[in-house]
């Protein structure tokens, strides 16, 4: 019996013993080196692994930040200037504020202000129906609503308006990883400056068709008539094939354009009410340094309120006007 | 035994209604848009402008390039404008828009019925012929045929194939051409075998055509080296690939042409406009398509203008019917699905499908039973499931290594899915996405 | 939604072919073999498929709406194949609480913690029986004496199969000519009038349902032919060596559940490989295993091992295994 406690006790401890040796060699001989720094600046970062910026994950970017002599090039979108700081701050080396992004969707072409011509009945995926043709509208520009974009996002930061069939960017979680700008085959969405105070205009339609048949197709299409073009003193817009763009380093936010634009292709995006409460602004502003992002209810409030001055017929409108802005009414006092 | 191909294949119910109706021809339209680009290969040139008058088979739009094909008006008239037009892609197009007036054809076309047989034309002036008056496949691909005529150096053809197969159910253009314009179709053959400097020709008709088999098999006694074969009916052996393998056993390498095996395929309607460009000088600005469906009054072979409507050819078989669900462009299993009925009829376009309501409903998508069907009637040897679930992953470097760019989009896979699977359209997205790796990788 | 033209890509039609045609043509190919098992072992029979049919849909529909709280698949059928599939691999006299439990495994654990019909590696049915085989070895494999349409419910006598005579017999150091002499004529087997499992012992209803299966393109002959024939040749091979230790090619294809196992086991679509030559590997290693666990094995019957095992090379199968390419360049 002691014979086998032994006996097992040798042949044990031998085979450990004679792996340790091995396991020791080995990884002596196989040991690769690796620059500290990496793990340090690879710990900064956020570990979203989005592929943002450019690297296929946040180690490849942590390399490439210890590789380079200048962080200028390099941006981490997830993470933002914080975290750039930080990784600056561990390679000893400094790194100039960027200006935090959020993406945009260019389409307002929502059920109401877009007419169905066709119905898509094949697998749901925006690339698929975009290989296949127009789209199920005559807009042959704007958004697919598969949502692909969705299925994209690896932040949660997007969802499908089921009332629009639109996309909806949630501006908090938003990233600005621009996984969503890849994967849409229609290019509708863009990463802007958020601007400030998360304030943002831009226009909201990717139609390059001329106008009418642009207008035809959508009622908040823009029809290239220039009109913003002509009323901006900054020169931040600029008219090419039949559609007008926003410059967001060049725009002052001064509102000018959106007062002008005959369909409503133009957005602003956390503004204050205007006509409804002017005095708020300034305190509004103040008081909320991130605006509350309630995307939905801006972007239908904005589809609905450029309805009526293109078509004063629409009867609904101006009800679910009224509504929305007793919605937003609470909600600004709240926030006081 | 009769011959066809070896590996996989469906045989879905013909529905042949436009089976034997005479070809007639639809009296003119008021207005008609021909688009710019109704080819494979680089887009046209537009030569006319607002304003211009033009005549039956003038040219209006001219090729863009070696591979592109000339555009001629189909209609006598003046230009009203040229604009951004709904085509059957679904997107808008330029395309030239002319109101028509009278019906005055080009002086140099010959427009009597005579049969011309005398090719006096050499293989170069052929060539040219064919080239000049913009004619493409009619089988729908649309690929220039004067590209696939010349030869380049260092190959050589030994047979002309001809694909008078129309495998695709419901549609009865080729069969109605092949029983009313045979002797035209033969002299049309002779004309290619000349061009290629072959002196053997092919014809394949699946054997659910016995009288076009009867008919043209007594035409080609007396044509030298023409040959019918008969195969057995089995869909897609309009295939080109597929369509070699079946008459000659010859298997076209993967990512190859035709023409590594020696052959060069036309469609029977390309060889019938090639017969009209060559011999009587004429453009190719009309060719024969079936409407048809069940629910289609009149189902009809029309002759139709290049650029009329759609809408016209369906109120021509008797209106669009209450219940429609889906109007294809082409046969069911490759044709396109219209988004709207206005868009006009082009070179390319075979047929014109109804499809009622019921019919056009795709089932719900059921998870994969690894029945291994799609694998079995895979008529390139692919295995579907697999392309469409790393589609799905976007894996597509195996989507690559899977060979999806061998994919033929015949649509056995998804025809024949148990669970009814939309597999084909996950392999087209994968193999336009590979496409687009592989065309960055070659930039670089 | 009506007024819409539908846009959708190519094919715009269907075969009409469908899941749920596939799983009813199944259970129908069954049914001969069910009737078989009912004339032979009475009510028993019944009542053993009765419970387990019911019990793997019960299961199916509850884990379904409890567990992953998804859509309602029972009505696909495949529920129902597995219940089938399961009772014909039980003797008939097995307690309705083993049963039970050997259903939940097959269902619980064989199909639905895969994600159900389509994901499962191993055939369910299978899963529920080597579970129920290695832990109530003595239930699973008493095996009822047949007689002709008893419906008296009393306990009725018990005997061995073929397979296993023999299997002990050797051990116990009897020749293999008398023990042949013990047991029913191949005739008698083929018409399944043998002791076994209820569904397996008739090889003409389960033949008949295979060549349904195969007229309704439902299976490929593939399978079948080459696990069949690899057990006669590899068993003939075996016999024509010792005559006097090993059984012939006959007495294997004929006793146990490989009838069975090839026709309805073996080409479950699920997991079975999705190439001909991938099948074609996959029945010839059913074939070999089957007859060297029945010959060298500890257990008298190896076709739901076998299975099992084949089943787990399915994956590296269907990764090595391409079908013939259309225009490969040969190298």
């Amino acid at each position: 019996m002691n014979d086998v406690i032994l006996y097992t006790i040798i042949t044990l401890g031998g085979i450990g013993a004679i792996s340790a040796v091995i396991l020791y060699f080995v990884a002596q001989k196989f040991k690769v080196f690796e620059d500290p720094r990496i793990d340090e600046v690879e710990e900064a970062l956020p570990s979203a692994n989005c592929g943002g910026c450019g690297y296929p994950g946040c180690r490849n970017f942590a390399e490439a930040c210890v590789k380079t002599d200048d962080l200028s090039t390099l941006f981490c979108p997830v993470g933002g200037n914080d975290t750039m700081g930080a990784v600056a701050s561990v390679l000893g080396m400094t790194v100039d504020a960027k200006e935090p992004q959020v993406a945009v969707l260019l389409c307002n072409g929502s059920s109401a202000n877009r007419k169905r011509t066709s119905e898509f009945d094949s697998a749901a995926n925006c690339t698929i129906a975009a290989n296949t043709y127009g789209g199920d509208t005559d807009c042959t520009h704007g958004c697919l609503g598969l949502g692909e974009c969705v299925d994209a996002c690896g932040f949660d930061a997007m969802y499908m308006d089921k009332e629009t069939g639109l996309p909806v960017v949630i501006e908090d979680a938003c990233t600005a990883c621009g996984a969503c700008v890849e994967a849409c085959p229609k290019d509708l969405f863009q990463l802007r400056n958020k601007g400030k105070k998360s304030k943002r205009i831009y226009v909201s339609c990717m139609n390059t068709d001329k106008g009418a048949p642009a207008k035809k197709a959508c009622d908040v299409a823009c029809i290239g008539c220039s009109k913003c073009f002509k009323e901006c003193k900054y020169d931040a817009i600029t008219m090419a094939n039949n559609k007008a763009y926003i410059d967001y380093n060049a725009c002052v936010l001064c509102r000018a354009c959106v007062s002008v634009c005959p369909t409503g292709a133009i957005h602003e995006i956390n503004f204050p009410l205007r006509k409804a409460k002017p005095a708020k602004k300034e305190g509004e502003a103040t008081t909320k340094p991130v605006t509350k992002a309630e995307p939905k209810v801006n972007l239908v409030e904005k589809a609905k309120e450029a309805t009526p001055k293109a078509e004063p017929k629409k009867e609904e409108a101006p009800k679910a006007d009224e509504k929305k802005e007793n919605n937003n009414e609470d909600k600004s006092s709240n926030n006081e | 035994m009769l011959k066809t191909f070896p590996v996989g294949g469906v045989h879905p119910p013909e529905n042949k209604f436009s089976k034997g109706k005479k070809i007639e021809t639809l009296p003119l339209p008021k207005t008609v848009t021909i688009p710019t680009g109704q080819h494979i290969g680089a887009p046209t040139k537009v030569v006319v402008k607002r304003g211009d008058e033009v005549k039956v088979g003038q040219l209006i739009a001219q090729a863009g390039g070696f591979v592109s094909a000339n555009i001629h008006s189909s209609v006598s008239g003046k230009v009203k404008k040229i604009d951004e037009v709904f085509d059957s892609s679904g997107y808008r197009r330029t395309s030239i828009i002319i109101d028509v007036a009278g019906d005055e054809w080009m002086e140099t076309i010959d427009r009597s019925d005579e049969l011309k047989k005398d090719i006096t034309l050499s293989k170069e002036e052929i060539v040219k012929k064919v080239s000049e008056m913009g004619i493409v496949g009619l089988g729908g691909a649309t690929f220039p045929s004067h590209v696939k005529l010349s030869i380049p150096d260092g190959k050589k053809a030994e047979h002309l194939v001809i694909n008078a197969v129309e495998c695709e159910p419901y549609l009865t253009a080729d069969h109605q051409l092949m029983m009313e314009k045979g002797e035209e179709i033969m002299v049309g053959i002779s004309v290619l075998m000349k061009a290629t400097g072959v002196n053997k020709a092919i014809i394949g008709i699946e054997n659910n055509k016995p009288d076009a088999i009867e008919h043209l098999t007594k035409l080609s006694n007396n044509y030298n080296g023409i040959e019918v074969v008969a195969l057995k009916v089995q869909y897609p052996q309009g295939g080109e690939k597929q369509l070699i393998k079946a008459v000659l056993n010859r298997e076209v390498p993967s990512g190859g042409l035709p023409l590594d095996v020696g052959c060069v395929v036309q469609n029977v309607g390309t060889a019938f406009a090639v017969y009209e460009a060559v011999q009587k000088n004429k453009p190719l600005f009309e060719r024969v398509v079936s409407v048809t469906g069940k629910s289609v009054k009149q189902p009809s072979n029309f002759m139709v203008r290049v650029g009329t409507s759609t809408d016209v050819l369906i109120e021509a078989a008797g209106g669009l019917p209450e219940d429609t669900g889906k109007v294809v462009s082409g046969g069911p299993m490759m044709g396109k699905a219209l988004s709207r009925t206005d868009v006009p009829i082009t070179k390319g376009s075979s047929g014109v499908l109804i499809f009622k309501e019921e019919e056009s409903k795709r089932e719900k998508i059921n998870p994969c039973i690894r029945c291994a069907k799609c694998v079995t009637v895979c008529p390139m040897g692919l295995e579907p499931y697999l392309l469409m679930t790393v589609t799905e992953k976007q894996n597509y470097e195996k989507v690559e290594e899977e060979r999806a760019l061998d994919c033929i989009e015949c649509g056995s896979c998804s025809y024949t899915c148990p669970a009814t699977r939309p597999l084909l359209d996950y392999i087209r997205l994968g193999k336009a996405e590979v496409g687009k790796i592989i065309r960055q990788r070659n930039q670089k | 939604m009506g007024n819409f033209l539908k846009v959708s890509l190519s094919p715009h039609v269907h075969g009409g072919n469908s899941v749920k045609k596939e799983m009813y043509g199944v259970i129908l190919a069954m049914i001969p073999a069910m009737l078989v098992g009912f004339y032979f072992f009475g009510l028993d029979a019944v009542r053993v498929t009765a419970i387990s049919v019911l019990a793997a849909v019960g299961f199916e529909y509850l884990i379904q709406k409890f567990l992953i709280k998804g859509e309602p698949t029972i009505t696909d059928g495949s529920a129902i194949i597995t219940g089938m599939l399961f009772a014909f691999n039980m003797p008939s006299n097995l307690p309705i609480w083993i049963i039970l439990i050997g259903v939940l495994v097959a269902i619980g654990v064989g199909k639905m913690t895969f994600g159900g019909l389509g994901q499962n590696p191993f055939n369910p049915a299978l899963v529920g029986r080597v579970f129920l085989l290695v832990s109530f070895p003595v239930q699973m494999t008493t095996w009822p004496k047949i007689s002709v349409l008893n419906f008296s419910m009393v306990d009725a006598e018990t005997a061995a199969t073929p397979l296993a005579l023999i299997k002990e017999g050797l051990k116990n150091g009897e020749s293999l000519s008398s023990l042949m002499e013990k047991i029913p004529s191949t005739l008698d087997m083929m018409i399944g009038h043998v002791g076994g499992s209820l569904g397996e012992v008739s090889a003409i209803a389960i033949l008949l349902g295979g060549a349904f299966l195969l007229f309704k393109k439902i299976i490929s002959w593939h399978i079948p032919v080459t696990m069949l024939g690899t057990i006669a040749v590899f068993s003939g091979i075996l016999h024509f060596a010792n005559p006097e230790a090993y059984a012939g090619p006959l007495f294997h294809l004929f006793t146990g559940g490989a009838m069975l196992g090839a026709v309805f086991m073996a080409t479950d679509m699920v997991t079975s490989p999705m190439t001909h030559k991938g099948m074609i590997i996959f029945g010839i290693g059913i074939g070999v295993l089957t007859v060297l666990i029945r010959v060298f094995g500890a257990y008298p019957e190896g076709v739901s091992f076998a299975i099992l095992i084949m089943n787990a090379f399915v994956p590296l199968i269907n990764t090595y295994v391409k079908p013939k390419r259309f225009g490969e360049v040969k190298k």
